[in-house]
């Protein structure tokens, strides 16, 4: 079933996702008016222009370490934030600052986190992979792969412990898909029905081993199936088709019919990592993504179409966001190292 | 030739149950398979089970019988042709082997623990400065002090809840839940699939939206397949987090060796969880301690590890009545007071310990004691002043002597309590070895009273 994700092709009319489970009457594509396409778009350049400047702090030696870019998977996340409610959680991998930005964690914090510096989230001490934000339900950025799953399963648990009516949003990658935990996770959350979306971003590669190289059956929206989890795949680079499947599954969810499996078809642009020169893939790959899908295109190519934007208007946006991103490099940059004290806090409360 | 039917072993570590019922009475015909008997044990109610045929010639031990000692006859079985006049010969005949258990090695309990697991023989100071004087005592078990502390706690927070495998319905694999399903219901006690790695990963992503999970162990063995969410994910996330949110959780549990299960449930992992920083080590002796540090447990607002010993659930101790008894984390407790050296133990070392303490008395040895109760924070000032004053420290524990808890003791006495040390720092630990099998050769790898009680004589230059 690996090739039966819908195509993204620009503002063309699409077909619904092969229908399993109950999303036989979902809609593919959600109906985007002007302001959900303005905002869909804001937020994925917001992203977008966010990491391109963490890839050039990385070059500058201002970023240590490891360092994730989530570019070219930008519709992911910000269609999925579309369809949250307050109060339902977000949990991921390390490739965490788009998921961090778009649920509208302090664009100077997370920066100023990956420059290791006193006004990041964790006060310096997480780094790129560890951001936590009580406030706005995001529980982290993890850095071993699969373990979130286990985790979000948790925040799931607790939503039905308290009967608080929220939605844990799960995500992970097409590599952490053949985890063992993952489906010890799966066998609990169908088993006591909890409500967590699981999102598989599927961008084709665990760090340098394609999806076909690492895994038996590439179709990972049916992992779910031995356990009684309907899921399907999704054009994860449109980003009203995230958005369409997300509301089904949440609606599925919040009536209390437990997990729900969504496969976002994706792909990552950059390397792996900043360190990955990405040789495992042509570069004609790609660039075919880029010019063909590239989620944030699609939408300013609607918006123009549909005369919801002109080439002015897109462009003030850019130098807004822009200015965001700017800011927070400046902030990333003048704010200063942890007081070295903070090596002995926040171990024990 | 009558056959004795013998008091069965019915887990490797009981030495003694309770003759709840016989199904068969005497004249009954037998047939190998049928259940002839319900023993009852502190963990379970089990079916003895007739291995040769027969009739039943005579029931030695009525039922309703308590305290019945494993390997003890419990009736007499009468073979084809023979009658009661048989009877009289077999009673206070040689025991023929019959039950199950009445093969000798297959009765591990005798063989392995009375030597090295009998109660205290030195009396403990009942001193806690938190027990106010006059403080009514209750005997009870390990095992029940930890069902109390759990229980007092759910009714005390809503947001309390157990997981774990055998829990619920099975009441505990080890009978520590006994009760808990029918008082909190299948909300709050759950039991979980057998896969450690996921519902501890769960449970801690649980304990950081806000709840309290306490996860039972069957033993800490089965923990290492959850290890990387007790350290990744529970320990560190309040140091990531910049101390925005933790992981308010106990993870609990057996912990060392049992009596003849072999390597792989044998471990004792206090100096793995005691390495992390992010964690508290808590391993309690006495019920009262156990009780107290559990209920501390599940209180604090961080993930502490609370190892259990399966040997130890049974025993009996003394435990103040009190409303709410809650001990402090990370206070050790000068169990007796001695002049001549410091025998610093906790867990079930404090066994080999209490009678190593009452037989160098004998010899004229002034041992002090100490029991740490807490591995992680170490109560190093405990100790020090201690060892301050007996110039001496022997230490006693069962886990594996490199990288073990005691080095860090005895790396930190020396560092701060050089000058006062008249002797080098003796550890007695179990042998580095896996836990062998063979009923001696795992006695071998287990610390002894004899050693302990050597150590102390060769750091006193005692003959």
């Amino acid at each position: 079933m690996a090739g039966s994700q819908t195509k993204s092709t620009g503002a063309q009319k699409k077909t619904a996702p092969k229908a399993r489970g109950a999303m036989k009457n979902a809609p593919a594509i959600a109906d985007f008016n002007k302001e959900e396409e303005l905002k869909a778009y804001r937020e994925m350049l917001l992203i977008r222009r966010f990491e391109e400047k963490a890839g050039q702090l990385y070059g500058m030696g201002l970023i240590g370490g490891f360092c994730h870019l989530y570019i070219g998977q930008e519709a992911v996340v910000v269609g999925i934030e579309m369809a949250k409610k307050k109060g339902d959680q977000m949990i991921t991998s390390y490739r965490d600052h788009g998921h961090m930005l778009a649920c509208g964690m302090d664009p100077n914090g997370v920066m100023a986190e990956l420059t290791g510096r006193e006004g990041g989230l964790s006060k310096g001490k997480g780094g790129s992979m560890h951001m936590f934000s009580k406030e706005q339900e995001f529980y982290g950025g993890h850095g071993i792969v699969g373990a979130q799953v286990a985790l979000g399963t948790g925040l799931a648990f607790k939503n039905r412990y308290t009967n608080n009516g929220n939605v844990s949003l799960t995500f992970f990658g097409d590599g952490a898909a053949n985890q063992g935990q993952v489906y010890e996770s799966f066998n609990m959350a169908k088993l006591w029905n909890l409500p967590v979306i699981y999102v598989i971003e599927n961008n084709k590669y665990g760090m340098g081993t394609s999806i076909e190289r690492a895994s038996s059956t590439t179709d990972l929206s049916q992992r779910g199936a031995s356990f009684g989890i309907p899921g399907v795949q999704v054009d994860g680079m449109d980003v009203r088709a995230v958005k369409a499947a997300t509301d089904y599954a949440m609606e599925w969810c919040r009536e209390g019919n437990g997990p729900y499996i969504l496969e976002m078809i994706t792909y990552r642009y950059r390397g792996h990592s900043m360190s990955d020169p990405a040789k495992y893939r042509s570069k004609d790959e790609v660039q075919k993504m880029r010019t063909e899908h590239d989620p944030i295109e699609q939408v300013r190519a609607r918006l123009i179409a549909n005369d919801w934007a002109s080439e002015d208007d897109l462009k003030a946006l850019d130098k807004e966001v822009r200015a965001i991103v700017a800011e927070s490099a400046e902030f990333a940059q003048t704010s200063p190292e942890p007081d070295t004290s903070e090596l002995y806090t926040d171990i024990l409360i | 030739m009558p056959i004795q039917i013998l008091m069965p072993a019915l887990s490797p570590t009981m030495e003694e149950g309770n003759l709840a019922k016989w199904l068969k009475k005497e004249g009954d015909a037998v047939s190998a398979g049928d259940v002839i008997a319900e023993i009852e044990t502190d963990k379970a109610t089990m079916e003895v089970e007739a291995v040769d045929e027969g009739i039943l010639g005579k029931i030695l031990i009525p039922e309703g019988t308590e305290n019945v000692k494993v390997n003890e006859p419990i009736a007499v079985l009468l073979e084809e042709g023979e009658d009661a006049s048989a009877l009289e010969a077999a009673t206070g005949a040689p025991v023929v082997a019959e039950a199950p258990a009445a093969d000798p090695a297959a009765v591990p309990a005798p063989a392995t623990v009375p030597a090295t697991v009998a109660g205290p023989v030195v009396e403990i100071i009942p001193d806690d400065p938190e027990i106010p004087a006059g403080t009514e005592m209750v005997s009870m078990t390990v095992r029940e002090a930890l069902r109390d502390a759990m229980a007092e706690e759910m009714r005390r927070d809503e947001n309390v809840f157990l997981m774990g495998e055998e829990v619920g319905q099975y009441q505990g694999a080890y009978k520590i839940s006994q009760g808990l399903l029918d008082e909190f219901g299948d909300k709050r006690v759950i039991d979980t699939p057998i896969t450690e790695h996921g519902f501890t990963g769960l449970a801690v992503g649980a304990a950081m939206s806000g709840l309290r999970p306490i996860v039972e162990y069957m033993t800490f063995n089965f923990a290492m397949q959850a290890i990387d969410h007790i350290i990744n994910s529970a320990a560190k996330t309040l140091y990531m987090s910049g101390g925005q949110m933790g992981a308010p959780m106990v993870f609990r549990g057996a912990n060392g060796a049992a009596a003849r299960v072999g390597a792989q449930h044998s471990q004792d992992f206090a100096a793995w969880y005691a390495s992390i920083p992010g964690l508290k080590v808590v391993q309690p002796y006495t019920a009262a301690d156990a009780k107290g540090l559990l209920k501390a447990a599940i209180r604090d607002p961080n993930p502490v590890i609370f190892l259990e010993n399966e040997l130890l659930y049974g025993q009996h101790f003394d435990v103040p009545k009190l409303d709410d008894y809650v001990l402090p984390i990370g206070k050790a407790k000068v169990v007796r007071s001695g002049t001549d050296v410091t025998i610093v133990s906790w867990s079930i070392g404090m066994t080999y310990a209490l009678n190593a303490v009452a037989e160098l008395a004998k010899m004229g040895i002034s041992a002090e004691l100490i029991d740490l109760r807490t591995i992680r924070p170490l109560d190093m000032e405990t100790i020090l002043t201690s060892v301050r004053k007996t110039g001496r420290l022997v230490t006693v524990e069962e886990a594996f002597p490199i990288c073990s808890v005691s080095s860090e003791i005895a790396y930190q006495v020396q560092e701060q309590a050089f000058d006062y040390l008249d002797a080098p720092i003796l550890r007695i630990t179990g042998k580095d070895v896996p836990m062998p099998y063979a009923a001696n050769l795992e006695k071998l790898a287990l610390p002894n009273v004899q050693e302990v009680i050597d150590a102390v004589k060769a750091v006193t230059y005692t003959a």
